[in-house]
C-alpha cells in the first residue's frame, strides 16, 4: 500500500495493521518455500525433505488462524473503513488461499514419498517448469498485495494460462505412458496429481492477484472472465 | 429522486470569520443525507443554514441560496418562521420544555404557530406524532407527566415528535444521538429509517458508523469546504478523495 499515507491516530490500530501485513508476508514466504522443497524432494527423490514440508505446514496453519483472529479483532474493535476495510477483508481472504497453497504443497510431498518407494517413471521436465511459474505467481501475488501493485497482479493472472497449458501437456504425456503399459498407472496417476496440485496453487495465486485489484480499486474482478473455470 | 433541498454557493459567516465556503449540494427527497467531518468543520452551521437558524446567532450571516422546492428560502419575501415550520430541527441534547407535560411538549410547535385546534384534533395530532416518533406505547398512559420525567432517549424521541407535530417536510438532526446510550441510539436510527418514507432527512453526526448505517448519502466537510459528497456505500468503502479516506480511516491530523 501507499507508504506515504499518514499514520493512524490510533497507535494500537496502526500496530495491528502492521502485524497483519507482517503475518501475511511471513505466510507467503513459508508456502513458497514449501512448494520449492516439495518439488526438490520430487526431483532429488528426497523423502526426508518431503517429510519436512509436511511438518512445516503446522506453522502455516498457525499463521492462518492468527491472521483470521487479527482480522476479526480489527473489524470488531475498529470498524475499519475505506482502504483499511479493503485491506483487512482482502487479508482475511488471502490467508485462506495461502493456507490452501500450503496444503497443496503437503499433498505434493505426500505423493513424492509414495513415488520414492518405486523406481522413477520418467525424467521430470514440465513439472519443474510448472512449479517455477506457480512459485513466481505466489511470490508476485503477495508482492502485488504488499505494494498494492495492480500491474503486477494482472501479470500474475495472465501467467495462469501457461500453468493450465502445462498441466494439459503433462496429462497427455502420462496418458500415453499408461496406455502403453498399465504397470505405470500407480506412478503416473501420482505424478498426475502433482501436476493438478501445482495447477491449483497457480489458481490460488490468481485469486490473491484478483483480490489485489479489489483492494486497490474497490472493484471486484473475480468471475468476470468466462474462459476461466 | 427529486431534490427537495439544495444549496447554491452557500457561505456562512460568524462576524468576519467564514465558517462555510461556497457549498453546493443537493438533498434528495425521502433520503437520509449524513454530514460528517471533524469538530469545527461547519457541519452544524450548514444544517442551521438550511432552516434559517444560523442568522439567529448575533453577527452571523449567510451568502448564496438555499432552495426548498424551487424557492430560495433567503429571498427577502420569505418569512423565516414559515421556513422553520417546513424544515424542522432536532438538536444534540434532548430539549423538552421543562415546565410542560409530554402532551404539551408535542403540541408546543402548533401553539407557537397559532394553529387553532379543537381538543380532539390536538389529541389526534399528539398521538400521531408520538406514534411516528416510536414513543406512543411508552407514554400513552402518562401524557400529563412532565416531559423531563422521561429518560434521555425518550426525551429525544419526544423532541422528534414535537418536530413532527407541525408536519415539516424536511427534518434536520444535529447529533441527535450524541447524548444517548446505544439502545436509545438504535431506536432513533430505526426511527430515521421509518421517517424517511415521509420526510427528507439531514443528519449531522460525529459517529461515522452511524452515518454509515443510516444514511443514503454522505457529505464530508472539512474547514468549511465540502470535500466529497456521494453514496454512503461508496464514501465508506472507496472514497474518491484522499482527505475523505484519511478521515474515515482515522488518519486525521
Amino acid at each position: 500500500m501507499d507508504t506515504s499515507q499518514l499514520l493512524h491516530t490510533n497507535k494500537q490500530y496502526e500496530e495491528e495493521l502492521r502485524g497483519l501485513r507482517a503475518g501475511l508476508l511471513k505466510m507467503g514466504g513459508l508456502v513458497e518455500r514449501q512448494i520449492a522443497d516439495a518439488m526438490e524432494a520430487l526431483v532429488k527423490r528426497d523423502t526426508p525433505l518431503a517429510r519436512q514440508v509436511i511438518t512445516q505446514d503446522e506453522e502455516v496453519n498457525r499463521l492462518d488462524l492468527e491472521t483470521d483472529e487479527t482480522c476479526i479483532r480489527l473489524l470488531a474493535l475498529h470498524q475499519p473503513a475505506g482502504s483499511d476495510l479493503r485491506f483487512i477483508t482482502t487479508g482475511l481472504k488471502i490467508t485462506t488461499d495461502l493456507e490452501r497453497i500450503g496444503d497443496n504443497a503437503v499433498n505434493i510431498a505426500e505423493r513424492v514419498i509414495e513415488l520414492n518407494e518405486e523406481p522413477q517413471l520418467k525424467p521430470y521436465i514440465d513439472l519443474p517448469r510448472m512449479s517455477e511459474i506457480a512459485q513466481s505467481m505466489v511470490k508476485d501475488s503477495i508482492d502485488a498485495f504488499m505494494r498494492a501493485d495492480t500491474a503486477l497482479a494482472d501479470e500474475v493472472i495472465a501467467r495462469d494460462d501457461e500453468v493450465d497449458g502445462l498441466n494439459h501437456q503433462v496429462y497427455r504425456e502420462l496418458l500415453s505412458y499408461m496406455a502403453e503399459d498399465p504397470h505405470t498407472i500407480r506412478r503416473a496417476t501420482r505424478i498426475l496429481f502433482i501436476s493438478k496440485y501445482l495447477e491449483r496453487i497457480a489458481d490460488h495465486a490468481t485469486n490473491i492477484a484478483e483480490m489485489v485489484a479489489f483492494m486497490v480499486k474497490g472493484k471486484i474482478i473475480r468471475h468476470m472472465d468466462k474462459k476461466k473455470e | 429522486m427529486a431534490d427537495k433541498l439544495l444549496t447554491r454557493h452557500l457561505s456562512a459567516y460568524f462576524g468576519k470569520v467564514r465558517a462555510l465556503n461556497d457549498i453546493n449540494m443537493a438533498f434528495p427527497e425521502n433520503r437520509i443525507t449524513a454530514i460528517i467531518g471533524p469538530s469545527g468543520c461547519g457541519k452544524s452551521t450548514l444544517v442551521r443554514c438550511l432552516n434559517r437558524m444560523h442568522e439567529v446567532v448575533p453577527g452571523a450571516r449567510t451568502e448564496g441560496e438555499v432552495i426548498l422546492d424551487g424557492e430560495n428560502i433567503y429571498d427577502p419575501s420569505v418569512d423565516p418562521v414559515g421556513v422553520r415550520r417546513r424544515v424542522g430541527m432536532v438538536f444534540q441534547k434532548p430539549t423538552p420544555f421543562p415546565t410542560m407535560s409530554i402532551e404539551e411538549n408535542v403540541a408546543a410547535g402548533l401553539k407557537l404557530n397559532n394553529v387553532a385546534l379543537s381538543r380532539a384534533e390536538r389529541a389526534r395530532i399528539v398521538e400521531r406524532s408520538l406514534r411516528h416518533a416510536a414513543l406512543w406505547d411508552e407514554v400513552k398512559d402518562r401524557l400529563n407527566r412532565p416531559g423531563i420525567s422521561l429518560s434521555g432517549g425518550q426525551q429525544q424521541r419526544l423532541c422528534v415528535a414535537r418536530a413532527l407535530a407541525v408536519e415539516p417536510e424536511v427534518l434536520l438532526m444535529d447529533e441527535p444521538c450524541s447524548a444517548l446510550d446505544p439502545i436509545s441510539t438504535a431506536r432513533i436510527e430505526e426511527l430515521l429509517l421509518e421517517l424517511k418514507e415521509n420526510y427528507t432527512i439531514v443528519i449531522v453526526t460525529h459517529n461515522m458508523q452511524q452515518a454509515a448505517r443510516t444514511s443514503d448519502l454522505t457529505a464530508f466537510l472539512n474547514a468549511g469546504d465540502l470535500i466529497e459528497f456521494g453514496e454512503t456505500r461508496q464514501i465508506f468503502t472507496n472514497p474518491g478523495r484522499r482527505e475523505t479516506e484519511d478521515y474515515i480511516t482515522g488518519r486525521f491530523g
